[in-house]
C-alpha cells in the first residue's frame, strides 16, 4: 500500500511540474505491489503453495517493479537536495553489482532449502517474513542489475550481467533437481518442478528483455550514457518535457 | 557469413536442448526429471547447460532479426550451423550424459542398445547434414 502510495505521489508531482511519466511504468508498478502482496500473505505449510509465492515474490513480482523504473521517478520526483543524496547512494559500488545481487539471491535460497531454515521459517511467522522481505528484495536487486533501465552508475557491460544472470539460472535449477531429490519434510518430490518450470518461465522473461537491451544498444539506440551517468540536478527542470518511449522496459 | 553462421549454432543449441526437454521428458516421459543416481558433477554441467541454451536461443533469435533487418541473412550457413550444433549437443546427450555422467538413460526399463545407437546415428547425421550445406557454401563464395 505505502509502495503504491508513494509511486503515484512522485508521478503527480512530475505531473504538476509538466513532466510526463509513461503509464505503462506506473501500471508495471501497481501490478508488481499487487503480486507481491499476494504471495506474501499467505503463510504457506504445504510446499507446493509455498514454492509458487517464492516464484512470484522473487522474480515475478520483481521483474514489473523493475520495469516501473523507481529509482528514476525518486530522483525527478525529490527536490535537488536529496535527490543528490539518494544519486550518492547509487554510487556505492558493490550495491549494484549484479554479483552481489545473485550471490545474495542463490546463496538465500541455497541456505533455505538446504539447511532447517525453512522448517525453521514454517514454524515462525516473524521469520518466514523475513524470508519473503529478502526474497523480494535480493530478486528486485537482482532483476535490476540484469535488465534495469534506472540509473547504476557502477552497472557493468552486459557480458558480465549475461554470465552472471547465467550462473544464477544454473543455480536455481540445480537446487530445484536438488530438491526434487530432497525435498523438506513433508513435501512431494514432485513439488520442485514447480520452482523449476516456473523458474524457467520467469528467467526467460528477464533473458528476452535482457538481449532486446542488448541488440537495441548494439543496434545503435542513444540514451544509454543518459541513462548510466543521471545527474539529478539538471534532469528535467520544470517544464521541460522529458523524452518517452512508448514501449514498457526499453 | 559469420554471424549468420552464430546464429544458427546458437538456435542449434537451444532447439535441440528445448527438443530434448518437450519431446523425451514432457510428451513421452521417457528421460527422468532427476534419476537419484545422478552425481552432482552431472547434475551441475546439466543445470549451465540449461541454463545456457536459454541464452543461446534468445541471443540466437535477436541476432536472426538483426541479420534480416541489414538484409545479410543467408539461409545455407545459417541452416548448416543449425544442423551441425544440434548434432553436436545430441551427440554429446547421447555419450557424455547419459553413458559417461549417467545424467538419465533414454529410457527405463527396456534394452537400451537400440535407443542408444539409434539416438547418436541420428546426431551424426545432423553433423553431416550441416557440414555439407556449410561446405556448399564455402565452395560457392570462393568459386
Amino acid at each position: 500500500m505505502a509502495a503504491a502510495g508513494a509511486y503515484a505521489m512522485g508521478v503527480e508531482r512530475l505531473r504538476r511540474r509538466g513532466v510526463d511519466w509513461p503509464p505503462s511504468r506506473s501500471l508495471a508498478w501497481y501490478a508488481g505491489v499487487a503480486v507481491a502482496a499476494a504471495a506474501g500473505l499467505g503463510h504457506h505449510h504445504d510446499f507446493r503453495a509455498h514454492l509458487s509465492a517464492h516464484l512470484l515474490l522473487g522474480m515475478a513480482a520483481p521483474i514489473l517493479l523493475v520495469l516501473a523504473r523507481p529509482v528514476t521517478l525518486l530522483l525527478r520526483a525529490l527536490p535537488v537536495g536529496p535527490a543528490r543524496r539518494v544519486a550518492h547512494v547509487l554510487r556505492t559500488p558493490f550495491m549494484t553489482h549484479p554479483l552481489t545481487a545473485a550471490v545474495l539471491d542463490a546463496g538465500g535460497l541455497w541456505l533455505l532449502y538446504t539447511t532447517d531454515l525453512y522448517a525453521q521459517a514454517m514454524a515462525r511467522p516473524w521469520l518466514h517474513t523475513l524470508v519473503q522481505v529478502h526474497m523480494l528484495l535480493a530478486g528486485y536487486l537482482l532483476t535490476a542489475a540484469i535488465i534495469g533501465r534506472d540509473p547504476a552508475p557502477h552497472r557493468p557491460g552486459p557480458l558480465t550481467r549475461g554470465l552472471v544472470f547465467l550462473a544464477f539460472v544454473a543455480a536455481h535449477g540445480i537446487l530445484a533437481k536438488y530438491l526434487y531429490g530432497h525435498p523438506p519434510p513433508g513435501a512431494n518430490p514432485g513439488d520442485a518442478q514447480i520452482m523449476y518450470y516456473g523458474g524457467d518461465l520467469l528467467h526467460l522473461v528477464v533473458i528476452v528483455l535482457f538481449f532486446r537491451r542488448v541488440s537495441a544498444v548494439a543496434g545503435g539506440e542513444p540514451g544509454r550514457h543518459a541513462s548510466r551517468y543521471p545527474d539529478p540536478a539538471v534532469a528535467d527542470r520544470p517544464g521541460q518535457r522529458w523524452h518517452v518511449r512508448g514501449r514498457l522496459g526499453r | 557469413m559469420k554471424n549468420n553462421v552464430l546464429s544458427g549454432a546458437l538456435l542449434g543449441l537451444g532447439l535441440a536442448t528445448t527438443l530434448d526437454e518437450v519431446v523425451f521428458h514432457q510428451l513421452l516421459h521417457w528421460h527422468h526429471f532427476y534419476d537419484k543416481s545422478t552425481p552432482a558433477v552431472g547434475l551441475v554441467s546439466d543445470g549451465i547447460l540449461h541454463a545456457a541454451s536459454f541464452f543461446a536461443a534468445v541471443a540466437a533469435l535477436f541476432l536472426l532479426a538483426s541479420l534480416r533487418r541489414q538484409g545479410t541473412f543467408q539461409a545455407r550457413p545459417w541452416w548448416g550451423a543449425l544442423l551441425v550444433a544440434a548434432g553436436a549437443f545430441q551427440l554429446y546427450d547421447g555419450t557424455v550424459q547419459h553413458k559417461l555422467m549417467r545424467l538419465h538413460q533414454i529410457r527405463y526399463g527396456v534394452d537400451l542398445t537400440a535407443y542408444d545407437w539409434s539416438w547418436n546415428i541420428v546426431a551424426v547425421l545432423l553433423i553431416v547434414a550441416g557440414t555439407v550445406l556449410l561446405a556448399r557454401f564455402r565452395r560457392a563464395v570462393v568459386a
